[in-house]
């Protein structure tokens, strides 16, 4: 096994991208992510890969839907109001059918916002980012080695389902350093894209790539064939991890930085004799229900921990048939709940159900 | 102690960013699950610098340090800020050159070191910073001279491998302040 060295999270997605083939990054500066594109500056010149700083992330998108039309492993990063610009270009790579890779570093908003971590882009990925209807794989790192793992898979799963996938991190996890290797990553090779418009060297029929559609019927069938497939991703894609789940009263749901503060809560509050668990979901799309579906068979009350003001909580009421009761203990505009607030919350679900 | 949580706090230029990953990295370098964060506020240019380090023999849950085990103050913002948020029991280490005051807690370990001042008489230009992280390896029981020089190597690029030794040099002299 390769020594482990000490990372940023942004960095260690960049390694992990061009351990895993990505030869070609387009993005546009902003805190907190931009070690991403610093670190492909560097390096993808030295490898014979593309790094180019467009003009503004809607170029930058755009640019991405050209290499990924031609079948390569392409990849952009941004922070929240970075990502909103991209947008359009997303919705543009879901109706096309392109599978790449989308980094979003998430900080406080709406609008320009601040520049500390934020969870708040949850409902925006998870529901696709740009107009019509479309879902992207969105993953939810909570450490720098996930960071680098999810960003391997996001380009493996992207790839076997023609699709975007997203990795929604977080400032805290972008900036922080921790332990993590990189060489000794897998990855598989990357599947045969006999779609992809590479020339047909007179010797097939013309590939075309597109998302204009004007024939409604014709356009509906995209549509069905699309949700068709998202099925399958739902049935065979989720991830999750599970903490201490199974004879909770209490089962806390989290992603990212927020688990890792609920984690540091759960230990505390076992210390007391209370029974709490934690779901950590790693596919926020598609959204791991089974485990909560199961976990509301005995707990009796479930708390959902964000960077936000309230947008996971949603899919977990949803998830348990509203099954019990779910409450929000949260921080928002850059904020981080931290453990003592999380366990309060704990104590006082509690003192309800005690 | 199966965690140490560490937040180091100072002038930005004062290498605060750098103290902490060289704790981090000796720590990895001795198996230990090891955090860092840095704060990227916009009060880091040209104001205060902090970052959150975290040593620990499980794995590290939040890398949020909010209450300290151990303060590495190098300037008084930074010992008005975070004096109070220290875990009874703990630790401060202050450069005494910057900070005129005394700590007011009586229920910590209060360690003032002269480290700029200690630096600038020995021609350690602007390592106060290793000055106090020596002392920090002393009093905490880590002062192991392999680790240092390994975590030495991972924190100094190639490049500049003749700052091995001073740094060396500023660690042992704060150790043996």
């Amino acid at each position: 096994m390769a020594d482990k060295i000490l990372m940023k999270g942004n960095e260690a997605i960049a390694a992990a991208a061009i351990k895993a083939g990505c030869m070609h990054y387009f993005g546009y500066p902003i805190t907190p992510q931009t070690e991403i594109a610093a670190y492909m500056a560097k390096v993808m010149p030295k490898i014979g890969g593309t790094f180019l700083q467009a003009e503004s992330e809607i170029a930058a998108i755009n640019m991405v839907y050209g290499v990924a039309s031609a079948g390569k492993r392409v990849m952009t990063s941004s922070s929240s109001p970075g990502v909103s610009l991209k947008g359009e270009g997303l919705s543009y790579l879901a109706g096309s059918d392109l599978p790449a890779l989308i980094v979003n570093v998430q900080r406080g908003g709406p609008g320009l916002g601040g520049i500390q971590p934020s969870q708040s882009d949850y409902f925006q990925s998870t529901r696709g980012g740009g107009h019509g209807d479309y879902h992207m794989i969105v993953l939810a790192p909570a450490s720098v080695q996930e960071m680098a793992e999810l960003t391997v898979k996001g380009f493996e799963l992207a790839d076997t389902y023609r699709m975007t996938a997203m990795i929604l991190a977080d400032g805290t996890m972008g900036q922080m350093m921790e332990p993590v290797s990189i060489e000794d990553l897998e990855v598989k090779p990357a599947p045969e894209k006999p779609w992809a418009t590479t020339g047909t060297k007179m010797a097939r029929e013309h590939n075309i790539v597109n998302s204009l559609s004007l024939v409604p019927e014709e356009l509906e069938e995209l549509n069905f064939k699309r949700y068709d497939r998202y099925k399958v991703i739902e049935e065979n894609e989720t991830m999750y991890e599970e903490y201490m789940v199974d004879d909770a009263d209490i089962v806390i749901a989290a992603f990212g930085i927020a688990a890792r503060v609920s984690k540091n809560a759960v230990d505390e509050a076992r210390k007391l004799g209370i029974k709490v668990g934690l779901i950590r979901p790693i596919t926020l799309w598609p959204f791991p229900k089974a485990p909560f579906k199961k976990a509301a068979e005995h707990a009796k009350a479930f708390l959902s921990v964000e960077l936000n003001m309230g947008q996971m909580i949603e899919d977990v009421q949803l998830a348990i048939e509203s099954k019990c009761p779910v409450t929000l203990c949260n921080r928002a505009g850059g904020m981080i709940p931290d453990p003592a607030q999380v366990l309060n919350a704990i104590k006082e679900i509690n003192g309800g159900i005690a | 102690m199966s965690a140490k949580n560490m937040l180091f706090s100072g002038f930005g230029g004062q290498g605060i960013l750098f103290a902490g990953k060289f704790i981090a990295y000796k720590g990895l370098i001795e198996e230990k699950q090891v955090s860092w964060l840095p704060s990227y506020g916009p009060e880091m240019r040209g104001g205060t610098a902090s970052c959150s380090v975290i040593v620990s023999d499980t794995p590290v849950g939040s890398p949020i340090v909010s209450n300290p085990d151990i303060l590495v103050a190098m300037n008084l913002p930074s010992l008005d800020r975070f004096e109070s948020k220290v875990v009874p029991g703990g630790m401060i280490f202050a450069d005494s050159t910057l900070i005129e005051r005394k700590v007011e807690r009586d229920d910590v370990k209060v360690f003032y070191i002269p480290a700029t001042k200690m630096a600038s008489d020995e021609q350690l230009g602007n390592l106060a910073n290793m000055i106090i992280v020596g002392k920090l390896l002393k009093e905490t029981g880590d002062y192991t001279e392999e680790g240092i020089k390994a975590a030495l190597d991972k924190v100094i690029p190639a490049k500049r491998a003749n700052m091995k030794d001073v740094n060396f040099k500023a660690i042992r002299m704060g150790a043996d302040f």
